[in-house]
């Protein structure tokens, strides 16, 4: 979808270019660009694998390691999900990313009144570790990575998959999740907010202090710039508002007397993919830079691999349409594209009938196939950071560059991302920005193919995902089984334990961890947290 | 002078892409409406006492999660309880074409599927809205 506006003379010639950023393109570059800008080839492009991994973080990008193909996956009940998983894994994905119903996200039990009518509609519904054990039944867990798009309640579930691969045999030190745990960014798009500010990111700490030292090979946090931009954002506030977030969980675990190269490895990152090609590659590679700079300039980090922004750059969401849903294919490959140019380690799509359902099995493999076609036939493998040296991209690289400083001090002289979230000045900022992109579409400003212009009439029906009744059933079931099998009084117990560590700084992983194996559902400790923390309250922002 | 019509804006249920909800409402307010946005995560019944509280015209969901059906169905019972069944209800969000009609049958006067202009949405709520 067109997000850069396009000046053009009577003959139709374009005079001017500016992207979604602000930046204005050039006709023409050349090497008086790159001396304008400042570009230093020493300072600025280091080897990739080098400080400051502009140009990737692996010496020899995907020569080396392919990327890991994750598909945003999960609806209605954990079976149902698990038979999704298998098919997406036998056609060759590599990773998982697990996608929770609202009531689990919002920490509701299936049986809450709350839940009707979204239990397992836009993601797995999850209420005991009886769930998480049918999900994950017969996952090679060591050698397929699990994302889990979760946040409010992140905690519980990272230890409801530590729970589950135990039991299925896998060491904990030898299996991989990601759990989103991005609680600043629902606060500012997505809204799937819980708890107050303040607790939301002790927890937060928790997670990441405790994966440290239990859970090596897991990643407590994957900051989430995406979200943002689908918000609203400028591709240049997506990266400053990630790392800003990114910043205020550092310091809470810096507060707890970690140093930084203990633990900053466990960050990635979920960045989006859609618009301007040029614009994206420049970004994440301005990004890979100054995530170094941060780490190493802000807060000291020694250690080099510390110093690596590692994600998943996809999805792509906001730029696909309703209208001509086919497009969006095309659209996918490009933002595919825009990925693996820009070094992705991971990546995923947002499917082609994903403004009108949940991905059929058809159009979710679509996605994978764009993937595989881009490593294995179009050359994407070849070689690393293709684009490097252009006059163009280097120039563009820099002007992202110090835009994205731009951002982040605005931030830093508020106070910080916990400031800026709890006045809404972010929000703000995001939904006056939605605002005037949506008029530049409507006004046919920024042109978005068979939305405004090129349009069709009629529209084209969709194959629907359809919503299982008979899957709420099922798994209302589940969880009075689960609650007439276990033992009532050991979860009481637990529950009771759980809430008096809250009311202190203990690190809570350890007792979420013991409720889970007793079966405590993800509704009794979220109301544990809530009468311990309360409730966020949104900042106005009209 | 004409009164200004005054709507509320509401998230119901559980879903928080509030995107659409918050451009919708910056641009029913250029419309000249005064504008009332619920925030997110609201239940039906918190729905309900603010347009009560703020005495609105309209009542607009914004809903992105497929549940447009079962909320809808929920609020035209509530409404008719409390007696404020004669306010105009019209929903925005993700909405296939199929439901169109059984929203129409609940009760919901106007339908808006995402990328409806805003200057249709805000045309057709002046045209059919009894100020009350």
């Amino acid at each position: 979808m067109g997000v850069a506006k396009y000046i053009k003379n009577e003959k139709d010639e374009v005079q001017e270019v500016i992207l979604q950023s602000g930046i204005h393109i050039k006709p023409l570059y050349n090497k008086k660009d790159l001396e304008e800008i400042g570009f230093d080839p020493e300072k600025d492009l280091a080897p990739p694998g080098e400080y400051p991994f502009t140009r990737g973080i692996h010496p020899l990008g995907y020569r080396s390691r392919e990327w890991t193909t994750r598909q945003y996956t999960g609806f209605g009940t954990p079976k149902e999900t698990n038979e999704r998983f298998k098919l997406m894994i036998s056609h060759g994905q590599t990773g998982l990313n697990v996608a929770f119903d609202l009531p689990t996200q919002m920490g509701l039990d299936s049986d809450d009144p709350q839940a009707e009518g979204e239990v397992g509609r836009v993601g797995m519904a999850v209420d005991s570790l009886r769930d998480f054990e049918v999900a994950f039944q017969g996952i090679p867990l060591d050698r397929i990575g699990a994302g889990l798009t979760i946040n409010a309640v992140a905690s519980i579930m990272l230890t409801m998959f530590q729970a589950t691969a135990e039991k299925y045999g896998f060491k904990k030190d030898r299996v991989s999740a990601t759990p989103q745990n991005d609680i600043l960014k629902e606060m500012i798009g997505r809204g799937a907010w819980i708890f107050p500010v303040k607790p939301a990111v002790r927890l937060i700490g928790d997670t990441i202090e405790y994966a440290m030292k239990e859970l090596p090979r897991t990643n407590p946090v994957s900051v989430c710039g995406y979200h943002i931009r689908e918000s609203g954002c400028s591709p240049v506030q997506e990266i400053a508002y990630a790392f800003q977030i990114a910043n205020a969980y550092i310091e809470e675990v810096l507060r707890r007397g970690h140093p930084i190269d203990d633990f900053v490895r466990g960050f990635t990152f979920n960045l989006n993919v859609f618009g301007n090609l040029w614009e994206q590659v420049a970004k994440f590679r301005a990004a890979r830079k100054l995530w170094a700079i941060n780490l190493k300039e802000r807060y000291g980090a020694k250690d080099s691999r510390s110093l690596l922004l590692r994600g998943i750059f996809g999805g792509g969401g906001y730029g696909m349409t309703k209208a001509q849903p086919e497009n969006n294919i095309i659209r996918g490959a490009y933002y595919a594209l825009a990925a693996a140019l820009g070094g992705a380690q991971t990546t995923a799509l947002c499917s082609f009938d994903e403004a009108y359902t949940i991905p059929t099995p058809r159009a979710a493999l679509l996605s994978l196939r764009t993937f595989q076609i881009l490593m294995e036939e179009i050359g994407l493998r070849d070689t690393v950071d293709p684009l490097a040296g252009s006059y163009f991209i280097e120039t563009l690289t820099k002007q992202m560059e110090q835009k994205i400083v731009e951002e982040m001090k605005k931030i830093d002289e508020m106070g910080g991302m916990i400031k800026a979230v709890e006045t809404g000045y972010v929000q703000k900022e995001v939904a006056r920005q939605a605002y005037e992109f949506e008029k530049g579409v409507q006004k046919g400003e920024l042109i978005k193919v068979g939305v405004n212009k090129y349009t069709e009439g009629e529209e084209m029906e969709v194959e629907l995902h359809e919503y299982r009744q008979e899957s709420v059933v099922e798994q209302v079931q589940r969880l009075q089984e689960v609650k007439r099998e276990r033992d009532n009084r050991k979860v009481l117990q637990l529950l009771k334990d759980l809430e008096s560590a809250a009311r202190t700084e203990k690190n809570l992983m350890p007792y979420l961890l013991d409720c889970c194996k007793a079966y405590a559902t993800v509704g009794e400790m979220t109301k544990v947290f809530k009468e311990v923390y309360g409730e966020f309250k949104e900042p106005s922002i009209f | 002078m004409e009164k200004r019509i005054r709507i509320l804006v509401a998230k119901p249920g559980l879903d928080g892409h509030d995107r659409g909800a918050k451009v919708v409402a910056q641009a029913l307010r250029d419309g000249g409406m005064e504008v009332i946005y619920t925030g997110l995560h609201q239940t039906i019944d918190q729905i309900i006492n603010t347009a009560i509280q703020e005495d609105v015209d309209v009542i607009g969901l914004s809903i992105m999660s497929g549940a447009h059906l079962p909320i809808c169905e929920k609020l035209a019972k509530e409404m008719k309880k409390k007696k404020i069944d004669d306010m105009m209800v019209v929903v925005g969000g993700v909405i296939p074409k199929r439901d169109i009609p059984k929203l129409k049958e609940i009760g919901i006067e106007g339908i808006f599927p995402g990328g409806t202009p805003f200057d249709e949405s805000i045309q057709w709520i002046k045209k059919h809205v009894k100020t009350r």
